[in-house]
């Protein structure tokens, strides 16, 4: 799972709603492999993100030249352009967890899949 | 998908009709395309006939009298152009002459070469239902999936319409209610092999393709209960939605409806049951899309028909989507399927995902859900019987 699929993810357990976000992340296995640089697509993410889910995961996983936030001119900006795409891109946990803030409720993470399947009761009507 | 593109300099029922024509069209258009620096070649094809080696050169030598200036350069020429002669469909009754002559430039061909790279017959993971390799990227198109996009597939299964996408450099990633086929493990769905091996999954067949850097992520998820976060980050949706058929439609269901040998999920054992009813399945997918998908941005899916019953109503409709396209596809006689592309045009609100409670025009069709039962019930039978004795 890379870091910008985890920035999208919430946890939809019933009642948790908006707070379901972010997972938070813990890690047993982590593997970095490198991803064609491109910088017109990171660019293109870059407002998507959601900065503190990011540097919260990033944390996680004591990644180190994490920018704290978007800067001024970024689309042209190659180095923090650079910087966000092996962030985004190339980091991929293979094994381990996410968990729902609200509930606790743990989200298993295998072979880099994450498993977001829960029951009837568990999930919003 | 066009087999090529032609800019037409002229046409006629005969040759010399054809040169008459030629003769006509404006000489400023064609001499960018024959001035003395330019090289070039004639091309002759003919549909339903083969001509000879000689008769082919006769055809373009008696074109000599349009103002070629440039080179012929039969490897690498800058301009193409073409003559087409119709001979017609039959293949059994060939006329001496052919119906119809054209001669103009080539512009492009339509990407048909795709599909034999990409067919299913030669890609690594496949499952029973695995996107005939044409129709992926037709809904690629569909989807204006272009080059940085992001393209999610909610019910992804072995990832072909990923590979469309990625194709055209899009970012793609998917989910599926089944750990086995999102992992590449179990049951192999080709003839004679027994066992998916580790090279099966759908980051195997991006790889194959050499569309691993597109590659983002798949997750075991249930589409009808979607664990993304608010906001809107696709640029487009493009999936084929079980249809009951071949496989089931599922989704989660509870711990305490647990009739005997229900399938739970491998790894968090959460029952997997067998109701995931269509007409919700069609509205939780519109929804899905009119919130996650960026302004401007497409869903496109095939919707199951049962074709004496359908009207245009039947096509599911949301406020904040706008319907670009609907087109049928026949499975059987009495069941097709449609391709339905829509854009989002507006944005989401809340209250958008509870239109369907406020007007007779936005009832959901709940035929939809009978889809399953018509496809295999008597009622298809008895109708094929029926047309049979007729024709007896």
């Amino acid at each position: 799972m890379k870091l910008l699929t985890h920035n999208l993810l919430s946890s939809h357990v019933r009642g948790v709603g908006p707070r379901g976000f972010p997972l938070r992340l813990q890690a047993t296995e982590v593997r970095v492999c490198p991803v064609e640089f491109n910088p017109h697509f990171v660019a293109r993410m870059i407002p998507k993100v959601e900065w503190a889910a990011l540097l919260e995961a990033a944390d996680t996983l004591h990644l180190v030249e994490v920018p704290p936030g978007p800067v001024q001119g970024y689309e042209r900006d190659e180095e923090f352009l650079r910087k966000m795409h092996h962030v985004l891109l190339e980091v991929d946990v293979l094994e381990g967890t996410l968990q729902c803030p609200q509930s606790g409720r743990l989200f298993p993470i295998s072979r880099g899949i994450p498993n977001m399947l829960l029951t009837d009761e568990e999930t919003e009507s | 998908m066009e087999r090529s593109i032609f800019e037409l300099w002229g046409h006629g029922k005969s040759p010399e009709e054809l040169y008459r024509s030629l003769k006509k069209f404006p000489v400023e258009k064609m001499v960018p395309f024959l001035h003395a620096d330019s090289t070039y070649k004639i091309k002759i094809h003919t549909f339903n006939k083969t001509l000879t080696q000689e008769e082919k050169v006769k055809r373009i030598d008696a074109l000599e009298f349009l103002p070629f200036e440039g080179k012929v350069n039969l490897k690498e020429p800058q301009h193409i152009f073409s003559i087409l002669e119709d001979y017609g469909l039959d293949p059994n009754c060939i006329p001496e002459n052919p119906h119809n002559i054209y001669f103009g430039r080539w512009i492009a061909d339509g990407q048909r070469e795709l599909i034999e790279s990409y067919s299913v017959k030669k890609r690594h993971f496949i499952g029973n239902t695995s996107m005939d390799a044409g129709l992926s990227f037709i809904m690629a198109n569909h989807g204006k999936v272009k080059e940085n996009d992001i393209v999610f597939d909610p019910f992804v299964g072995t990832g072909g319409l990923l590979i469309a996408s990625a194709h055209f450099g899009a970012y793609v990633c998917g989910t599926d209610i089944d750990y086995n086929t999102v992992h590449g493990l179990g049951k192999a769905s080709r003839k004679n092999q027994k066992w998916r091996g580790p090279d099966e999954n759908i980051r195997a067949n991006l790889r194959q393709y050499g569309l691993e850097k597109y590659y983002l992520d798949v997750l075991v998820s249930d589409a009808s209960k979607p664990s993304w976060r608010k906001g809107a980050y696709f640029d487009a949706i493009i999936t084929d939605p079980p249809y009951g058929i071949r496989e089931s439609t599922r989704r989660t269901g509870s711990q305490k409806e647990m009739p005997k040998g229900i399938e739970k999920c491998p790894e968090s054992h959460v029952p997997v049951s067998l109701n995931y009813h269509l007409s919700d399945m069609f509205f939780d997918l519109l929804n899905f899309a009119a919130e996650t998908l960026v302004l401007g941005g497409r869903l496109v899916y095939w919707l199951p028909v049962y074709t004496p019953e359908y009207t245009e109503e039947m096509v599911p409709w949301h406020p904040c989507l706008e319907l670009i396209s609907n087109c049928e596809q026949k499975l059987s006689s009495h069941t097709s399927r449609r391709l339905i592309t829509m854009e989002k045009v507006k944005k989401f609100e809340n209250q958008d995902q509870y239109s369907h409670l406020l007007s007779d025009r936005f009832l959901q069709y709940q035929g939809h859900n009978s889809f399953r039962e018509k496809y295999f019930s008597g009622v298809t039978k008895r109708i094929a019987k029926e047309e049979k004795s007729t024709q007896e």
